[in-house]
């Protein structure tokens, strides 16, 4: 686990003038665990390995392993994801037979890989659970359905096109799930605005949570 | 016959639309007879009294057989995962615990765990704060599993039980508000322990609530248990085997009705629930009344926990009830005041009377919170309706950058047309009602 070593400065994290009142241009980092090396501990070298011993494409497939906080996640690139997800499932060392959801994220500064896909597989057969990630371009959102492996994934699917517009090619009816049919644009990406309005109390104009002063 | 105002008729391109609002569904049946028309698309809810809240379900029909099912969701969607982004850490168990209103203290336990998770802080969690966690979380699911109980029954026109229920219910709504001062979405359970220590005499008090409800849910039990209409109504309805759960992602008392002893409670313990004496309840009619059967008895294993934990919690009295690191740890206890609950008296005459550290300390962490290493995690706890899982990440902020709940209602309601095609209209409240859906959790 190599987390940056910036982000354990100080109890608050202060850095600099220490100046939290928002106006210091105190800036978001954002640094994710990095890549881990062998062995991973747990059983996720063993996952790892029957993966690798049934999957003959591993090597291509999955982009990085991540062990962080006693979790294994697997980058799958978008273009194997059907393929790994139906070996996780009828491998009979694998036996991922449960796909808990699908859950999104936008990244608008990773260029190319803007918007991840994360799906959270639990094995009823041998107790265990993995996390898979795909990360795909803002440009070309798309990614192919699992639905032919795991049935429940539909409505999880229609929710993150819903929030943040991935395309899942294959999907049976691929509709807005939670807002307005008509409802433009995908709420829950980072450049689309929580909104609100104004809230006056006592004299005093409190703006919504989205503009008012940040701290960081 | 006098055409009813309130039934009105338009022609549309897909056939005859009519407006049914109650009370006049005679009139439209003898217009539908006239058309010869066999199929019929019924439009059921969202503000339907049977359909378990704002459910909506479009329900193609032939005759009394439904043929085709579908459900159109959204109508609670409140963008909790949204707001939670703009919100500090502790602030975000303000908002989740408003998702399934029916358990929030599994909202809030799933929630809290998962940010102790990615904190690092897991283990620092005192044994005091885990027990009333646990106790909190299994009185809790009584409460739910009244609801989902009464309601269920209500809705298949049996008012009794629901009466029941709801007395049930308010027993225990009486020990949250003893403990947090409110009897729903009470944000009790924070990062890093609970917010306040239960009040003086609250195990006993508790204990005599146990023995209450052991005698009431007898009530129930004789009520429904083997009555024939009942059995009519839920035996042999509904049914989704074992590979369907798979498949679909169904957890809970829907998965332990097809007999599979699945409960995170025994398979991945959080909270120390390994410390504690219970069994997993299963059925193995995979239907509506294995699903009810196994409800009613988890009541029992939870008094049984409840009973654990109050002889735990009187042995670990005085252990504190938040882990010790104080830029974690919420600055003050609560206490209740003349204008309700808020910080402790003691507490306010320290931060504006005597020490300026304090103060700085307390506004630092109230207004911007604490920060959490980048990451993410997936947490989760076996609520009332199955694996209710947390997905967080962070970037290393004071707020998390994505929260996602897994919610068990949501992924459990996709197997309503699984489990109603086929079947007959009148079976089809049955079977949602089994699967316990809560709207709050489903929409978020």
């Amino acid at each position: 686990m190599s987390h940056d070593k910036t982000l354990n400065k100080g109890a608050f994290g202060v850095s600099g003038t220490g100046d939290t009142s928002g106006y210091g241009g105190l800036v978001r980092s954002n640094a994710k665990p990095g890549s881990s090396e062998r062995p991973f501990g747990s059983y996720f070298d063993e996952v790892a390995d029957e993966l690798e011993r049934a999957f003959p494409e591993f090597n291509d497939a999955i982009e990085k392993v991540i062990v962080d906080r006693d979790e294994l996640t697997l980058h799958v690139k978008a273009a194997h994801l059907f393929e790994t997800a139906t070996k996780l499932r009828d491998t009979e060392t694998l036996r991922f037979e449960q796909c808990m959801g699908v859950s999104g994220a936008h990244y608008p500064e990773e260029k190319n890989r803007e918007l991840h896909a994360i799906y959270h597989l639990l094995s009823m057969t041998h107790n265990r659970r993995i996390r898979i990630e795909v990360s795909i371009p803002d440009a070309n959102p798309h990614l192919p359905s699992l639905v032919e492996v795991w049935a429940g994934c539909n409505w999880n699917e229609r929710e993150t096109f819903d929030m943040f517009g991935i395309i899942f090619d294959g999907h049976p009816a691929l509709t807005r799930i939670l807002m307005p049919d008509d409802w433009p644009g995908h709420p829950q990406r980072k450049d689309y605005p929580l909104g609100g309005i104004d809230v006056e109390y006592i004299g005093a104009v409190v703006p919504p949570p989205s503009d008012r002063r940040e701290y960081q | 016959m006098t055409p009813d105002p309130y039934a009105s008729a338009r022609e549309t391109t897909e056939g005859t639309v009519y407006s049914v609002t109650g009370g006049d569904w005679d009139s439209v049946v003898t217009e539908i007879g006239a058309t010869k028309e066999e199929r019929v698309v019924v439009n059921m809810g969202p503000q339907h009294p049977s359909t378990h809240g704002v459910l909506r379900l479009i329900l193609e029909l032939e005759g009394e057989t439904v043929t085709e099912t579908r459900c159109g969701i959204g109508y609670l969607h409140t963008g909790i995962e949204k707001n939670c982004e703009y919100r500090t850490w502790t602030q975000g168990v303000t908002f989740v615990t408003r998702m399934d209103y029916l358990a929030p203290l599994f909202n809030e336990a799933a929630y809290c765990i998962g940010v102790e998770k990615l904190l690092g802080i897991t283990n620092d969690v005192t044994e005091r704060a885990s027990v009333i966690r646990v106790l909190m979380m299994e009185l809790n699911r009584i409460s739910s599993h009244m609801v989902a109980l009464g309601t269920g029954a209500l809705e298949l026109g049996a008012l009794s039980p629901m009466i029941f229920a709801f007395r049930e219910r308010e027993l225990v709504l009486d020990i949250f508000e003893m403990v947090s001062g409110l009897r729903m979405n009470m944000a009790y359970i924070r990062p890093g322990g609970v917010a306040q220590d239960l009040p003086e005499h609250a195990t006993s008090k508790i204990r005599e609530t146990v023995k209450e409800l052991r005698i009431n849910f007898k009530d129930n039990a004789k009520i429904l248990i083997g009555n024939t209409i009942w059995l009519k109504r839920t035996k042999d309805i509904g049914i989704l085997d074992l590979a369907g759960c798979t498949t679909l992602g169904i957890t809970g008392p829907v998965l332990r009705a097809t007999g599979m002893p699945w409960d995170l409670r025994k398979t991945q313990p959080y909270c120390g629930y390994e410390n504690y004496n219970f069994d997993v309840i299963t059925a193995d009619t995979s239907d509506v009344y294995g699903r009810f059967l196994i409800r009613m008895n988890e009541l029992e294993q939870s008094l049984r926990i409840i009973e654990q934990a109050c002889d735990k919690l009187d042995v670990l009295k005085g252990q504190p009830v938040m882990v010790a690191d104080k830029k974690i740890a919420w600055p003050s206890q609560l206490a209740l005041g003349g204008d309700g609950l808020g910080n402790s008296l003691n507490h306010i005459r320290e931060i504006m009377g005597t020490s300026m550290e304090s103060l700085i300390h307390h506004f630092k962490l109230v207004t911007e919170g604490f920060r959490v290493p980048a990451g993410q995690v997936y947490s989760t706890v076996e609520s009332p309706r199955g694996e209710l899982g947390v997905h967080l990440i962070s970037d290393g902020g004071t707020r998390p950058y994505r929260v996602h709940f897994r919610e068990p209602s949501f992924n459990n309601l996709q197997s309503t047309a699984a489990m109603c095609e086929g079947s007959q209209i009148a079976d089809i409240v049955g079977a949602v009602a089994s699967i316990d859906p809560v709207m709050g959790g489903v929409d978020r």
